[in-house]
């Protein structure tokens, strides 16, 4: 592939394979644009990536060297036309994330910090997965591949991962003593079961996403898991919250009029009503207070159900309270979806529709600058790190390329805190060790911020059995570690905490700051106007801000266009282009991809339907 | 536009469709001619199986192919060696299967596998058992996987506690599952059976009566597991208020008892040379071997209902032959056997007396608490507390309403009877659609609670006008009433039990909207009948009037009837007997 240029023209090039620009990339093949795809970076999905363990450590290894020379500006004027401009682009990732700290407290390790993590084992391991990035991106990421990954590695490991099947197993006594740690050269060994998000988000099922992914028929490329329940943390101690009928019926804690009070407030919410309206702008916290619902339902209300803090207006925790009760039911007793195999496949499915319908992708690949026709003032061709020209109406990119001189951005810049932890129980022990808990952390002491925690259990693939991946997520005040280690300490056992004991214990964490992403918009920038960025991912917990911008970038290139129509099922595809061989050009075409897209039998379909596509437009 | 996937249209893919039916059909219909001539040749072999399996396999409740192949089966079995017939059998179930997940309530596929789970000779009654746990998972409200559940529970002897834990689950998936909460009505007492020793709560038993029917046992539950029980269904009904099944499963767990069989009231009239007979229940006095010893002799008696209308009744009457009783200076003893049950009555009619009577001086929880439950009042008084904890913060919900009134009569019917009739009226507000079931049965606890005072003050009158009834009940318990006042009530008729009253002399009925007077059947004493302002509005409405011997007096005021022309001339025709008639 790497000897053959690409085509040089296109409708739609994009930059940057994070879940707006996917979503775009989607949207966009799927009405019959051509649509170019690439990313500079050796994986797909940017910020919203999963790595496996290994491929997270490099990762973590590249965000800790110091930041590559910017490349010597090539002078690509050669390239101009009469009436032409370039506008350089600059590389992504340089400084989206920050403060990264890694802790390793499993077995072998010593009891304390292992910053850029330099053993030989860790760069043998960071060297394996660097061949395996490689695999990935001509492979990209299917999810039976993986299955079939998944199966021979249980083979390996005689039968030791039971959950990986996707069977919830009955958890053995949440015994401390009979614990069995892992150990770190276990997770090494079976770090490629890991799939490591960067950001932590959830799916609200009646969110735009989802419906995204339903109206798109995009959902079948990916399966789901229901976040089984929902945890808050309250006077240092872990409780489910009841927030489905089934779970108010079966609460322990709720007296009888708690749950009689509970649920009538939930089904009053759903109504406006004039009580409420009159308490429009003051708190939520004060409307609640009204209510005398007691400190119980109060805290489960406001932290949980709402998830706002306690100065939030109550016409928006109303909206949240509403949003969050009208996804309930719809998969299951909570609110949430969660992607097997991580957030990260998410992006990819989009990637994938856009290649059914005839998007060329290309990693480590990028565009390095604009043309820009002086004449009106739009881009009309990119110049990719090949220095080949590529012609094209429309230009997405995702923010991390463009220059910040040219970026406008709403400042003070407002930044993510993370932390990732493996640990070796559940906040929550419960009958079936495979719960999917969404946890919500009120601030610890004044000032500090909310945090958001998902614990996700071996079933989701995310990690290996025996260990649960944490992800904390708050807005940041401080750096993560500032920030998201004092809930660590409080609520796991690290050799910080004290007399945790019972607690489980922090195996391995990660903690880096990466810059909000809600800032960004999608024009108003420096740049031509049928350029359109994307920003990275946002603080919020579902994924309405990366679908609005998306679909606002779909209609401002078509704005005839239905969004992401329904693909049609493969029986109605009239394929009368069947008898009618194509041309060689087109069939050159269909090889490279088939090429680019190995190991995914349906994209095979996509050819086919490309070459349709051409013959089509033969016809015209 | 290039690059555009040409999909077929909505009418080509109509058009489609609609050949594939056409296809679909015509192969189906070949196939049943097929299977219905075989059957009629009585051709029993493996491609009438095919044929049945295919056809089944599109439309699984096409029961007539069902027996076929029942048919086709049994054939089989009796031609092939035991292994062979497994193998078909298990076949047979693996088919089932398939058709129930086409339609997991098809009638004929759960019949059909009942049929093959029974004859399979050597059945694997686990694999049943996760197939239903399976299909409840799906929905745990099938009905026919429940039947399909308790067959398999059944045959292959699961633990009742592993099934109550079942329930637990599903319950706690989703509460509003009546199949679940029966289900555990039907557990919980083989599981926690009631102590024998303990007595039964409200019923004492009189001491000629048998002990408590086998059913009442049977029904009961430990008092431990019930508190936990009624735990559970408070928070079911705490949760949510306005799901039934809730409440009838509490129902349920309050219990009711039923009442024992006996001869409740004998009366004798010395006069008409009569006796009446009163049942705990409504009985067939011709079938049940009823036996009149009059001082020590058997009377050959015919008994006849109250009212023809009657097959089955709680009041019976006969004529005591002619001359035995009619002399005043006589004594006579008096006793009706109930041969069937070990049960009898005596009466003595004394010297100068014109009439006798002996009754049980039944309590009124005997009489109608009993009904409502035969839970000890400390627990009656604590489920009343949580409801009424509910009521206060869901003032409007029927259910709870409902149930506190019941629990408050269950209690001290008397002494909440005006709380009764207020929370009586909130219901006929709130449940407009069902305002007349309430004011029948405030009705009918109404006049329980007029029994129960006159009771209490022992007469025979029975006065209870002006309390918006409805209806009339338990008109067995006022056999002997002499003067009735129903003034000023909504009552449209007076039903055949009217005529229960056998020893009825005035009645008084004014305002009220009586259309009907059914019930004013050969009423031998009745002398006065008072119905101002009612709906009478035809002559034949009074025809009844015209079997009660004795009516001298009779009030029409404000009827339509009393329009008629030559309404006076007519009524003196129909009713000889009247004196003095108002108009």
């Amino acid at each position: 592939m790497a000897a053959e240029g690409l085509p040089c023209e296109f409708d739609v090039v994009i930059l940057g394979t994070g879940l707006v620009e996917s979503v775009v990339a989607a949207a966009c093949s799927r009405v019959g644009q051509r649509v170019l795809h690439l990313d500079r970076r050796s994986y797909y999905a940017a910020n919203w990536a999963s790595f496996t363990f290994n491929g997270l450590l490099d990762w973590i290894q590249r965000r800790q060297e110091p930041p590559p020379q910017p490349d010597e500006l090539q002078d690509w004027s050669s390239l101009l036309e009469e009436g032409e401009e370039l506008i350089y682009l600059c590389n992504a990732d340089s400084s989206s994330v920050s403060n990264v700290q890694v802790f390793s407290f499993t077995r072998e390790e010593e009891e304390s910090v292992s910053p850029p993590s330099t053993t030989e084992e860790e760069e043998a391991a960071a060297a394996a997965e660097v061949e395996e990035a490689e695999e990935e991106t001509t492979q990209s990421t299917d999810i039976k591949e993986k299955e079939s990954k998944e199966e021979t590695f249980n083979e390996e490991d005689d039968g030791q991962a039971a959950g990986v099947d996707g069977e919830e197993h009955e958890a053995p006594p949440p015994d401390n003593q009979s614990r069995k740690k892992v150990s770190y050269s276990e997770l090494l060994d079976k770090g490629r079961r890991f799939n490591i998000d960067l950001v932590s988000k959830l799916m609200f099922s009646r969110g735009s996403l989802i419906d995204l992914l339903i109206k798109s028929n995009v959902s079948r490329y990916a399966e789901f898991k229901n976040v089984s329940r929902i945890l808050t943390c309250r006077h240092g101690n872990v409780e489910q919250v009841p927030c489905s009928r089934a779970d108010v019926f079966g609460s322990r804690q709720l007296s009888v009029v708690e749950k009689r009070k509970l649920m009538r407030f939930l089904t009053s919410v759903v109504e406006e009503t004039e009580q409420q309206t009159a308490y429009s702008g003051r708190p939520y916290l004060d409307f609640l207070c009204e209510q005398q619902l007691g400190d119980n339902l109060q805290h489960f209300l406001l932290h949980s159900i709402a998830m706002v803090t306690e100065d939030t207006p109550t016409e928006e925790g109303l909206a949240s309270t509403r949003h969050f009760l009208r996804c309930l039911g719809r998969y299951g007793n909570t609110p949430f979806l969660f992607p097997v195999y991580g957030l990260g496949e998410i992006p990819q499915c989009f990637c994938r529709m856009s290649a059914v319908f005839g998007g060329i992708y290309c990693l480590r690949h990028t565009v390095h600058c604009l043309l820009l026709d002086k004449s009106n003032n739009r881009c009309k061709a990119v110049i990719d790190s090949r220095g080949q020209r590529i012609s094209c109406s429309h230009f997405v990119v995702e923010e991390g390329y463009v220059a910040t001189e040219r970026k406008k951005v709403v400042t003070p810049t407002r930044s993510i805190s993370r932390a990732v932890l493996i640990t070796d129980a559940s906040v929550l022990p419960a009958h079936s060790d495979q719960q999917v808990s969404l946890v919500t952390v009120p601030p610890v002491a004044a000032g500090a911020p909310v945090v958001k925690m998902v614990e996700l259990c071996s079933s989701t693939m995310t990690c290996i059995p025996g260990t649960y991946l944490v992800h904390l997520t708050c807005q940041s005040v401080g750096s993560a570690y500032e920030d998201l280690s004092p809930v660590v300490t409080r609520m796991f056992n690290t050799p910080e905490s004290h007399d945790q004991e019972t607690c489980p214990s922090v195996l391995w964490c990660l903690y880096f700051n990466m810059v909000d992403g809600s800032g960004v918009q999608v024009q108003g920038h420096d740049l031509p106007p049928n350029v359109y960025v994307c920003s990275g991912p946002d603080g919020g917990l579902g994924h309405e801000h990366a679908v609005t911008q998306a679909e606002s970038i779909f209609r401002n290139i078509l704005p005839d266009e239905e969004f992401c129509p329904p693909a049609p099922n493969p029986e109605d595809i009239i394929y009368d282009g069947d008898s009618a061989p194509s041309t060689g050009e087109e069939e050159k075409q269909g090889e490279e991809k088939g090429e680019e897209e190995a190991g995914q039998s349906e994209r095979g379909e996509g050819t086919g339907v490309e070459e349709v596509g051409q013959s089509e437009s033969g016809e015209e | 536009m290039h690059g555009r996937l040409k999909i077929k249209s909505t009418a080509q893919q109509e058009e489609e469709k609609r050949k594939e039916r056409e296809k679909k059909l015509k192969i189906y219909v070949a196939a049943r001619d097929a299977c219905f001539d075989k059957r009629k040749n009585g051709i029993l072999d493996d491609e009438a199986l095919q044929l049945t399996q295919q056809l089944l396999s599109s439309n699984p409740d096409f029961a007539t192919l069902w027996n076929y192949r029942r048919e086709i089966l049994m054939h089989q079995e009796t031609v092939k060696d035991e292994d062979e017939v497994q193998k078909l059998y298990e076949a047979e179930l693996s088919f089932l299967e398939s058709c129930l997940k086409a339609n997991p309530k098809s009638y004929g596929c759960w019949h059909h596998r009942c049929w093959v789970s029974a004859r399979l000779p050597r059945p694997n009654w686990a694999r049943e058992l996760s197939l239903c746990d399976l299909c409840l998972s799906v929905d745990d409200r099938n009905f026919h996987c429940w039947d399909y559940r308790r067959l398999v529970v059944k045959m292959s002897g699961v633990p009742v506690d592993q099934e109550l834990e079942f329930t637990d689950r599903l319950i706690g998936s989703n509460f509003s599952n009546y199949s679940s909460w029966h289900y555990r009505s039907t557990l919980l007492p083989l599981l926690h059976p009631e102590s024998p020793e303990a007595p039964s709560p409200c019923l004492k038993a009189p001491e000629t009566s048998p002990p408590p029917s086998p059913q009442t046992q049977s029904h009961r539950v430990c008092e431990e597991q019930l508190l936990k029980e009624y735990e559970l269904v408070q928070n079911a009904f705490f949760t949510d208020p306005n799901d039934q099944s809730a409440w009838f499963y509490y129902r349920w767990l309050l219990g009711r008892a039923e009442r024992d069989e006996m001869i409740s009231c004998v009366f004798i009239s010395r006069e008409d040379e009569r006796v009446a007979v009163a049942f705990s229940r409504p009985v067939n006095a011709q079938t049940i071997g009823l036996l009149l010893v009059l001082d020590g002799q058997p009377q050959r008696v015919e008994w006849r209902s109250v009212h023809p209308r009657f097959k089955f009744c709680p009041v019976w009457i006969c004529d005591l032959p002619h001359g035995t009783i009619s002399d005043i200076t006589n004594e006579h003893n008096l006793t009706v056997h109930w041969t069937e049950k070990p049960t009898h009555k005596d009466c003595a009619l004394y010297t100068g007396r014109a009439e006798s009577y002996c009754r049980d001086s039944a309590t009124d929880q005997e009489l109608f608490r009993s009904e409502l439950s035969v839970e000890k009042t400390s627990v009656l008084q604590s489920e009343l507390q949580t409801c009424n904890q509910l009521q206060e913060m869901e003032p409007l919900n029927k259910w709870c309403l409902l149930t506190i009134i019941l629990l408050m009569r269950a209690l001290d019917p008397l002494g909440y009877e005006k709380e009764t009739l207020n929370h009586f009226k909130t219901l006929r507000e709130v449940d407009s659609m069902r305002s007349a079931y309430y004011s029948d049965l405030c009705s009918k606890f109404m006049i329980e609670n007029t029994i129960m005072k006159m009771e209490y003050a022992e007469v025979r009158v029975f006065s209870i006008s002006d309390k918006n009834l409805t209806t009339l009940c338990h008109l067995d318990q006022l056999l002997l009433v002499t003067h009735i006042n129903l003034s000023s009530n909504q009552l449209q008729r007076l039903p055949p039990q009217f005529a229960m009253l056998q020893c009825l002399e005035v009645l008084e009925a004014n305002n009220n909207s009586i259309e009907n007077l059914e019930g004013l059947y050969r009423l031998p004493k009745l002398e006065e009948v008072l119905l101002k302002n009612n709906k009478i509005s035809t002559v034949a409405d009074l025809k009844p009037l015209a079997s009660c011997p004795k009516l001298k007096r009779l009030d029409l005021c404000g009827n339509p009837v009393t329009q008629i022309t030559n309404i006076g001339s007519e009524l003196a025709e129909l009713l000889p007997s009247v004196t003095d008639l108002l108009l």
